[in-house]
């Protein structure tokens, strides 16, 4: 075992956003293990505050181009909860179906452009396109499907146009949709290829008993509404959230980490498959019963895997919703606005992102204007849980040449899926 | 593939300052010309996507295209940017954040002292190195830009275009005419008929008003055309009934960059 070792890794690749990984071992022992932030912050909180209600949503959709759908909707549910409007039934099944578009679309990528080039030692998707074209493919047509059912509900999927508070400002032709449900029904067997692929590839053992939170609802795999939910502590009240969930700040990160009463926790689709495997279509329980996981799942490294089993259920529920949708009869819709005589109020969105729960909560006053605003982002959520799974995993790497050490550790950033400029959009400090 | 093909492939590097990463995911989005794309460039950085492809600027000679996406908001990116210039032939602003600012430049409307307290608390102070903030400034504050790319985010059509112009050694076209037009062409009716406001008489076109096409209005995401009727649009708004105060806001949702710039809803210059 090496007694000394000193690791820079400087701006993590195939990540979003801008990290570096420090690691000194010094006699054997850990002296130093960080995930610094390095990504400047941009400061979101601010930048909401003194604007109207119903721009909201288009600002804080650019926290993240890839997850804008759910940034964009919590912001939706926290406008709407605090001006008590409510939408309908066609305007929450859009949204939903965006919503499955946006999660398989974010799925899909980080498994493709960013897992897959390590599980077959390649550097980008680039050189996959030649050495395994079939799998390549299969990944740029599983995406461009999740892109094409955003752009048909949203406009474009990065950064969705017509989801509006009140309701959703543009209805699909029923055309559209009739034509996504048949490439929706035609990509199982792409995503049956893909768990063919993945569930051959050996995963590191490295289980470590954690804590997980995602929401949990009934009669629904929860991504779009639920209640949050840790598997030690319980149900968590929305408007507890802050209190549970604290966050705080580090020297070493732009971006805030957060901690639970027991400590570290664990967010994302290892997480909601740890609370909710009941609740996934059958499909995706066949597909998790294939790739033979075991509940609860501990080993952060089988997140890829969860992620994959979510996009049999997504593929699924999507297909689902767009069933209600034509069955309804589609029709066009005016948004709705806020209720008359509407005094100022406080409203919290609660969502599952792609990387995890989301939470936007606003404060807005009489005017429509936002007073205050919080957001409590996924990847902030565990960075704290993935420095101390590196703390745990790089001692097992000691014996290994530098360089697997250093892929391993990569590996290991890349399975929690961080999305880094996200998490330095966090806003409004609590003291811990 | 001829054996001085790498030597014909312009090197290409793509770079991410301040910003949502939305652009660079835009590109990524291309899926059908992805494999043309890969083909066409030698790729040099690209850090988002591809790990071969990590090593730092500084340690690089030189590159024919650098894309650029996110606004200056550091010392740091000041010094990266400024040496992104001096190595590349050709420099794109990728996207509203580098073009313009973007919607980062809401922060603005505050003392910087005052942004950094708000979301960092007693810790703005405590790691004051690691929340350092600068007001943001769009790239061509600190370097000359050749080609702009506009639109939160850029649109894929007008990035592939671009894109082929510049791999035939053209000078890209991007359109100087308002977003007005561009809606008339995709048949929407004007959103001022339906009571809303709009800032499409003055915004530049290239987008084809995918937001009034999906039931919204257009928020002036590309910035204003170099010669763009304001008073006329202050007229249109009169007559609709609308107070300068809605307007305004609109107007800074964006555009809140070059509007301090020129201190009024004046334009800012057009790049030469």
């Amino acid at each position: 075992m090496k007694k000394n070792l000193h690791i820079k890794i400087h701006e993590i690749t195939r990540v979003e956003g801008h990290g570096d990984i420090v690691i000194d071992i010094r006699k054997g022992r850990i002296k130093e293990l960080r995930l610094d932030i390095i990504e400047s912050p941009r400061f979101f909180e601010v930048m909401l505050v003194g604007r109207k209600y119903d721009e909201a949503q288009h600002i804080m959709s650019r926290i993240c181009g890839i997850c804008a759908v759910s940034h964009t909707s919590a912001s939706l549910k926290a406008i709407e909860a605090a001006m008590g409007m409510t939408i309908s039934r066609q305007s929450l099944l859009l949204r939903k179906l965006a919503f499955c578009g946006e999660s398989i679309q974010s799925h899909i990528l980080h498994l493709f452009f960013l897992v897959f080039p390590d599980l077959l030692g390649a550097g980008s998707i680039a050189p996959l396109l030649t050495a395994e074209p079939e799998l390549a493919r299969t990944g740029l047509e599983l995406k461009r499907l999740a892109n094409e059912i955003c752009a048909v509900v949203g406009g474009r999927h990065i950064h969705p146009i017509s989801l509006f508070p009140g309701g959703v400002a543009h209805t699909p032709e029923e055309a559209d949709l009739k034509r996504l449900k048949k490439a929706l029904l035609a990509s199982f067997a792409k995503l049956d290829y893909t768990l063919g692929f993945l569930s051959n590839i050996p995963v590191p053992q490295f289980a470590k008993p954690r804590e997980t939170i995602s929401l949990k609802a009934r009669g629904e795999y929860p991504l779009h509404d639920g209640k949050p939910y840790s598997d030690k502590e319980g149900a968590i009240e929305p408007e507890e959230y802050s209190r549970k969930v604290k966050e705080y700040c580090v020297n070493h990160s732009t971006a805030k980490h957060a901690r639970t009463k027991s400590g570290t926790f664990m967010v994302g689709a290892l997480a909601r498959l740890n609370n909710n495997f009941k609740l996934l279509s059958p499909r995706a329980k066949a597909a998790a019963k294939k790739a033979g996981l075991t509940l609860p799942l501990e080993n952060p490294f089988m997140n890829n895997m969860a992620q994959l089993i979510e996009c049999f259920h997504l593929t699924d529920e999507a297909a689902g919703h767009i069933d209600s949708l034509i069955e309804n009869g589609l029709k066009s819709e005016p948004v709705k606005k806020p209720r008359n005589g509407f005094k100022g109020g406080r409203g919290i969105g609660i969502v599952e992102a792609p990387r995890g729960t989301l939470y936007h909560d606003y404060t807005i006053d009489k005017n429509g204007i936002v007073k205050k605003a919080d957001c409590v982002i996924p990847t902030a959520q565990n960075l704290r849980s993935i420095e101390d799974d590196l703390k745990a995993f790089v001692p097992t790497l000691l014996d290994r040449p530098r360089e697997e050490i250093r892929r391993g550790v990569e590996t290991l950033v890349r399975a929690y899926d961080p999305c880094i400029s996200c998490s330095t959009h966090i806003m409004d400090v609590r003291f811990v | 593939m001829p054996e001085n093909a790498e030597k014909i492939r312009p090197k290409a590097a793509f770079f991410s300052f301040t910003c949502c990463e939305g652009c660079q995911l835009a590109v990524l989005s291309c899926e059908d010309e992805l494999p043309d794309i890969l083909r066409a460039l030698n790729i040099v950085y690209f850090r988002e996507a591809m790990t071969e492809k990590r090593v730092e600027p500084s340690q690089r000679e030189d590159y024919d295209i650098a894309f650029v996406e996110g606004s200056v908001t550091t010392q740091k990116e000041i010094t990266k940017l400024k040496h992104i210039r001096k190595k590349a032939k050709t420099v794109i602003a990728l996207g509203a954040c580098s073009s313009t600012g973007g919607l980062n430049c809401l922060k603005n409307r505050f003392p910087m002292d005052f942004v950094k307290k708000t979301v960092y608390g007693k810790y703005a102070e405590k790691y004051k190195k690691t929340f350092e903030t600068l007001p943001v400034r769009p790239i061509d504050s600190i370097i000359k830009v050749d080609c702009y790319l506009h639109g939160c985010p850029i649109s894929k059509t007008e990035f592939l275009s671009a894109f082929t112009a510049l791999l035939m050694g053209k000078t890209p076209i991007t359109q100087n005419y308002p977003v007005c037009v561009d809606c008339k062409m995709a048949g929407n009716i004007c959103v001022f008929e339906k009571g809303m406001t709009c800032l499409g008489p003055v915004t530049r076109a290239g987008c084809d008003a995918v937001c009034v096409t999906y039931g919204c209005i257009c928020w002036g995401c590309r910035g204003l055309v170099d010669d763009p009727n304001v008073s006329a649009h202050k007229e249109t708004l009169k007559r609709y009934g609308l107070t300068a105060e809605s307007m305004l806001r609109s107007f800074d949702l964006y555009g809140n960059c070059s509007l301090r710039k020129s201190g009024s809803l004046g334009v800012r210059p057009a790049k030469k």
